[in-house]
């Protein structure tokens, strides 16, 4: 087949009615622009809200439970080893919530090829003193700048520096709730009652607010050493292990993994946070959905024009034929013409879309519960204009595929003789 | 036997629509090299069916049909579209050329589908066509900016851009006035006295019949007198 002809067939014949071919072609490009746009913007919006929850939380946490036993003496007896054993009223018994050789399980998750970072945290209860009053709440300790690297913890710190956490002895960076309830400012300083009674002063270098009230007015953070000392505890005391994984999917199983290997309690994000990931699906669903419904309908506007095109050129194929030009000839011509049209319209559609990602972009949106984010959240994953444009041209594909496959059957003798 | 260029055996032709009927019945003729021949008959003999058949383009027929040789009933559909490129120049009542192309294009585009030759060969051949039938200055003009005696001069040009083995012609002077018909009719004896041309005219002009070398009269799908 003679490519170069049947490309200049194909042009001479989507040039000779430009306005019809400019029309599919807008069609193709509206349609893909909304695509783009609309995916763009709803799974920005998506991702937003997996962040609220999902980029703060550990992907793994690892931890001690206060709980009974699940091995009973009774269990290990011979005796009754192979009797179901009723046991009511268990205790648990008193157990230090510290996790053994903290530095070793952590050097081990480090060495781990799955894992992006690991973070210690202290967890402790405290009273904030305000005059006479003790406001309950919960204080962490942490490594601000792992923290804020593997958990976008600095994003939430809204007022003064996180890093002052670390560079600043004794202080605390306060829930905005607290500080609210506590009408503290940067660098006043603050009195906290510990869980064995001591009262120790801690200097606010910081503000900071999750955007869930409930954790805004009980949680706030000081430094690992600060926590440590607040619980009378060695520089070894961790309570927590944070682990971020490269592949959030697993990790349901690495949890399960490590709670064998380290005889530990693992808990990971999917069963932490079984409603956003249910969530989250189904809006990544919907949007998939709209847009896909949005090519469909453009494809078909394709074919009809495409049809239309074929009915008009009736004579033009038949004389084509005439002149020694096969089915199959005039078939790659038509295919030609709407892949032409499903390309050039897609790209434009890829650019517009683009377009409308940053004009949304920049469009400002202040809430409360998102002190991080400005404007309006757009995802600009290359994945969805790779779709975008493959479905403009596999859809283009197939509304020019009939009309074509018609033209190529069309009998030359039925419209020669019809004059 | 060797300057036979186009047999038929025993071809017959039904349409089937609204009832079977025979149009054409066992026609049995053969063509030589260089005869200028004209087929004539009153509407409805069945001549144009005949003239579609010999060009390859309907395959709903019985019989045989042998063009230099190699017998058209076992080609498939592209191998009949490379001899029609190839062998057979076309030319139509109605002109049917494209007016998406210009003049020239629309000559050229036959033996671009051929591709023996270059580009530029072809678009020389071409113009000297145009040349020959008188018509090299409307050359980049579009076809709808033609003249209808203009426009079958086109459409003969495009016939012979392949310098096919035959050129047929569906009355090709039906929708001319007396003075292009004559033009066009000039343009055909040229051809075979000069070039030695094969041609196969159906007309119902029988004063354009007269003229020719050999006739060809059908009267009710046959041939009475050939």
């Amino acid at each position: 087949m003679n490519y170069k002809l049947i490309a200049s067939i194909s042009i001479s014949l989507l040039m000779a009615r430009w306005r019809q071919t400019l029309v599919a072609a807008i069609g193709v490009t509206f349609s893909i622009t909304m695509f783009v746009g609309l995916l763009s913007f709803m799974s920005g919006l998506n991702d937003m809200l997996d962040g609220l929850i999902l980029n703060r939380t550990a992907h793994i946490r690892l931890y001690k439970e206060i709980k009974p036993s699940k091995q009973q003496p009774i269990d290990i007896s011979n005796e009754f080893k192979n009797y179901h054993n009723f046991i009511r009223s268990v205790k648990p018994k008193n157990e230090r919530l510290e996790l053994y050789d903290a530095a070793g399980i952590m050097n081990a998750l480090k060495n781990d090829e799955r894992v992006v970072g690991v973070v210690p945290k202290v967890t402790t209860q405290v009273f904030y003193n305000v005059g006479a009053l003790d406001i309950n709440g919960i204080i962490d300790g942490i490594d601000a700048a792992e923290e804020s690297r593997l958990f976008q913890f600095k994003d939430y710190v809204v007022d003064g520096n996180y890093l002052d956490l670390k560079n600043t002895p004794n202080s605390i960076i306060l829930g905005k709730g607290v500080a609210e309830k506590m009408m503290v400012q940067l660098g006043d300083v603050i009195v906290v009652t510990t869980s064995k009674g001591e009262q120790i002063s801690l200097k606010v270098v910081g503000l900071f607010q999750s955007g869930i009230r409930d954790i805004d007015i009980v949680q706030s953070y000081c430094s690992l050493n600060t926590t440590q000392r607040l619980l009378g505890e060695s520089s070894t005391y961790i309570t927590d292990i944070q682990v971020k994984l490269k592949d959030v999917s697993l990790a349901p199983l690495i949890a399960k993994e490590y709670e064998n290997v380290f005889h530990l309690d693992a808990l990971d994000i999917q069963t932490a946070n079984a409603q956003f990931e249910t969530g989250s699906f189904i809006r990544t669903l919907i949007s998939y959905s709209v847009g896909i419904t949005l090519l469909i309908v453009a494809g078909f506007g394709i074919y009809n024009i495409l049809n239309m095109m074929i009915y008009e050129k009736m004579d033009s194929i038949a004389i084509l034929k005439a002149t020694g030009f096969s089915g199959k000839d005039v078939n790659a011509i038509f295919i030609l013409i709407a892949s032409t049209i499903g390309i050039v319209g897609g790209i434009f559609g890829l650019a517009f879309g683009l377009g409308l990602s940053v004009i949304i972009d920049h469009v400002p949106f202040n809430t409360a519960s998102l002190p991080a984010i400005k404007t309006y959240p757009i995802n600009y994953n290359p994945k969805i204009y790779l779709i975008g444009l493959s479905f403009s041209i596999v859809t283009t594909y197939f509304a020019g595929y009939f009309p074509a496959r018609r033209a190529s059957k069309i009998d030359p003798v039925i419209i020669i003789r019809g004059k | 036997m060797s300057n036979v260029i186009l047999k038929t055996e025993q071809i017959s032709k039904y349409f089937h629509d609204p009832i079977s009927v025979k149009v054409l019945k066992d026609i049995s003729f053969e063509i030589l090299k260089g005869e200028f021949i004209s087929v004539i008959g009153k509407s409805g003999c069945g001549k144009s069916t005949l003239l579609y058949i010999l060009s390859t383009m309907d395959t709903d027929y019985e019989g045989a049909l042998w063009i230099e040789g190699e017998n058209m009933g076992n080609k498939n559909e592209a191998e009949l579209a490379r001899v029609r490129n190839e062998k057979i120049g076309f030319v139509f009542q109605f002109h049917y050329l494209l007016n998406e192309f210009s003049v020239l294009k629309n000559v050229m585009l036959p033996g671009l589908k051929l591709g023996n030759i270059s580009e530029k060969e072809i678009e020389h051949n071409a113009f000297e066509k145009l040349k020959l039938l008188g018509i090299e200055k409307e050359a980049l003009k579009k076809p709808n900016q033609l003249s209808g005696g203009e426009k079958q001069r086109v459409a003969i040009a495009r016939a012979l851009i392949n310098n096919p083995m035959i050129i047929m012609a569906d009355e090709p002077t039906g929708n001319l006035d007396k003075k292009n018909s004559e033009i066009v009719f000039n343009i055909f004896q040229e051809l075979s006295s000069l070039y030695n041309q094969s041609l196969l005219i159906v007309t119902h002009d029988n004063e354009f019949a007269n003229r020719t070398n050999r006739i060809i009269e059908m009267e009710d799908g046959k041939i009475i007198k050939m």
